[in-house]
């Protein structure tokens, strides 16, 4: 205990006699620690940021596509299993028992003029459980209903982007447009749901009955898409489960043929977003682990320059008694003094930079105090071991070897 | 009396390159307690070697070294150190403080390192060694703050302070000009007075002259060894000499009007 202070005080004599030294070493520490620290609170807050962004779209939303490239499948009837169809859509809405709600989706593209201009923009056909689904909400006016799909009633809800577009920000209700060339009725807005974790606007869209968009626009037999909810989260995998049994059935494919079809979650997607991210945030930590390798050089780079004047120092110390022990003790406490306080400090750097990333920048930033133990532990790492092996080679000299050093 | 410093057929020698150089090629002698000596010869006749060896400081290549009876030649690295430490002091010709360490801490650092913890009061003893040599009002001191002199003194006071039966100085006086060199010479005669043992390296014979024995060395062997018959007193010899501005100014005709009015 008595030795233990004895050391520290001797560090700490050290450290302020070569200030500039302790200065540029612990500068090192500094940058190292923040730049890990402010590099992964960013890639960890663009991560949260998708994650946000991807529950809010639905988490439980579940799409069955239709197989592309299988008509060469000369066994199968023509390729017509390769197609879903709103048959298929009804069929698994009558026997799911997992689901909350089933939404044929007709994708189309297509010119839309009304208001003051025109726009392309993408045309969904879909049943009214659809914004459920997609965890969708209206911002004005009201949905089109079970009876405007029997009747292919031609109504629309528009997109955000549309009615920015089309109508400057004013409320498109009752109005008249064009899709193609034919005449919508306009009956409701979507509110704003922004863009994908992708870069796509969502808000760039019209919402048409899918009997509509698939017999007046799409002019076709085959549906787009499916999309479905899962009750819940937990029950996702399940739903899909009794979903492929479903279409399986619909298209009476024998055991061991093919599906003809695709399913994704939106889980799965946000898996694959997640993980994404989560390359993206190891590719910022890389970058910060180099500057703290930069760092590391630098704190190095600074310890040999001074190994002369340490070694002859040593050798004083030796030649007066000192053991290679004491020695080794002595620099060992005061690198490690040095690069507390060097940790301390960029750590408490990266927290005012994070402060103002998200309090002035408006960036989120998460700081997980792994990253920050880490970073410290790794830049002390350095800072201890440039500090500390060189002293060690001095120490493990003859004392007369060690005061010649040149 | 007892010896406290006893070499047998001690051998030094040294790999440079391709070469050996053989620095020291058998040295045997004797230094009993409480001697003055001093160690002569040409420059590379192995003075340095010797006594890097002697202070335990350097391991010789061959032969035994027995330190107050015992034979230090199988310890290890730590009992060097605490050797060092308790029995011994060294002074060096360029003096061998830490730089931006005032005089008081210089000399309190082997004290720092005593693994005995002899001594009680640290600082007491660092103050009171600083004393003995005449720099009680250089404590706080940094080296760079002193005169070449005074920084010797310093180190001899860290010689010191650890109270050590024996003391080696390669050259103390070899960056000093002849007056300080005295100066210091006083200061030796004053501890070994006080019964501690000196061996001191030098190459002017007037300072040999203040030891009370003479070993001449040439191509790392013994060639010389006779007592001084009739020791100088550096403190009467410093009191005869004058000031060495009074020896510039005596030729100055302005010299009276000039310093004493
Ligand atoms: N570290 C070393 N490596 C190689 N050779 C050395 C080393 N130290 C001393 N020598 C050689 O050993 C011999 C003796 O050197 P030493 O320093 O003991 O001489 P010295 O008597 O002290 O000389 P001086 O009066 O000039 O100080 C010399 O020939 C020298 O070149
Ligand atoms: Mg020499």
């Amino acid at each position: 205990m008595r030795r233990l202070r004895r050391l520290l005080r001797a560090a700490t004599r050290s450290i302020l006699k070569n200030r500039m030294r302790s200065l540029l070493t612990s500068l090192g520490v500094i940058i190292g620690v923040a730049a890990v620290i402010v590099m992964v609170g960013i890639g960890a807050g663009a991560q949260a940021d998708v994650e946000a962004q991807i529950s809010s779209l639905g988490v439980n939303s579940i799409i069955i596509f239709p197989e592309r490239g299988h008509s060469a499948n000369v066994s199968l009837a023509a390729g017509t299993q390769n197609k879903l169809t709103l048959d298929d859509a009804r069929r698994v809405e009558e026997e799911a028992t997992l689901l909350s709600g089933v939404s044929p989706v007709v994708r189309t593209n297509a010119q839309i003029v009304g208001g003051s201009g025109n726009w392309n923009t993408h045309v969904y056909g879909v049943s009214p459980a659809y914004l459920d689904i997609r965890a969708w909400k209206i911002a004005s006016g009201e949905l089109f209903t079970e009876r405007d799909v029997r009747v292919k009633a031609k109504v629309a809800l528009l997109g955000k982007t549309i009615v920015d577009e089309l109508f400057d920000g004013e409320d498109p209700i009752g109005e008249q447009i064009r899709v193609g060339k034919t005449p919508f009725k306009v009956i409701g807005t979507l509110s704003e749901k922004g863009q994908s974790p992708w870069g796509s606007d969502y808000d760039d869209v019209v919402l048409v009955p899918v009997t509509t968009g698939l017999y007046r626009l799409a002019g076709g037999r085959y549906i787009s898409m499916i999309n479905v909810g899962a009750r819940s989260l937990d029950e996702s995998d399940a739903a899909i489960e009794e979903v492929t049994e479903i279409l399986r059935n619909s298209h009476r494919l024998q055991p061991g043929e093919e599906d003809g079809f695709r399913i994704y979650s939106q889980a799965d997607l946000m898996e694959t977003a997640t993980e994404t991210q989560r390359v993206m945030t190891l590719l910022l930590g890389a970058v910060a682990a180099v500057s703290l390798i930069v760092g590391g050089i630098g704190i190095m780079n600074i310890m040999l320059v001074s190994v002369t004047e340490r070694t002859r120092e040593i050798g004083i110390r030796l030649a007066v008694g000192a053991r290679s022990s004491d020695v080794l003790a002595q620099f060992l406490t005061e690198s490690v003094v040095l690069s507390l306080i060097g940790g301390a400090i960029g750590t408490a750097l990266a927290y005012t930079v994070t402060h103002i990333l998200n309090n002035v920048v408006g960036m989120t930033t998460v700081v997980r105090p792994s990253v920050v133990f880490l970073a410290f532990g790794f830049a002390g790492a350095i800072g201890v071991f440039f500090g500390y092996y060189p002293a060690r080679k001095a120490a493990l000299l003859n004392p007369i070897d060690a005061l010649r050093h040149e | 009396m007892s010896s406290v410093i006893e070499t047998r057929g001690i051998t030094k020698d040294y790999v440079v390159g391709e070469m050996i150089v053989r620095a020291l090629r058998g040295v045997d002698f004797e230094v009993t307690a409480g001697e003055f000596v001093a160690i002569m010869g040409a420059s590379g006749s192995g003075k340095s070697t010797l006594m890097n060896v002697l202070g335990c400081l350097d391991k010789p290549t061959s032969g035994d070294y027995f330190l107050d009876g015992t034979d230090v030649s199988g310890l290890t690295r730590d009992q060097y150190a605490d050797i060092r430490n308790q029995r011994l002091g060294f002074v060096f010709q360029t003096y061998n403080l830490l730089a931006r360490t005032s005089a008081l801490d210089n000399v309190e650092l082997p004290l720092f390192y005593d693994h005995s913890s002899r001594i009680e009061n640290p600082r007491a003893s660092a103050i009171e060694a600083l004393e003995r040599v005449g720099l009680a009002d250089r404590l706080d001191h940094e080296p760079n703050e002193l005169s070449g002199g005074q920084q010797q003194r310093v180190a001899i006071a860290r010689a010191l302070v650890n109270r050590p039966a024996i003391i080696l100085a390669d050259e103390p006086t070899g960056n000093l000009d002849s007056r300080t060199s005295v100066d210091v010479m006083s200061v030796f005669q004053d501890l070994n007075d006080q019964g501690i043992t000196i061996l001191l390296v030098t190459h002017e014979p007037d300072i040999a002259e203040y030891t009370r024995r003479i070993i001449v060395m040439r191509d790392g062997r013994i060639v010389g060894d006779r007592p001084v018959h009739d020791r100088r007193n550096a403190k009467k010899n410093l009191e005869a000499m004058p000031d060495a501005d009074d020896l510039y100014l005596k030729d100055d005709p302005t010299y009276e009007g000039l310093v004493r009015p």
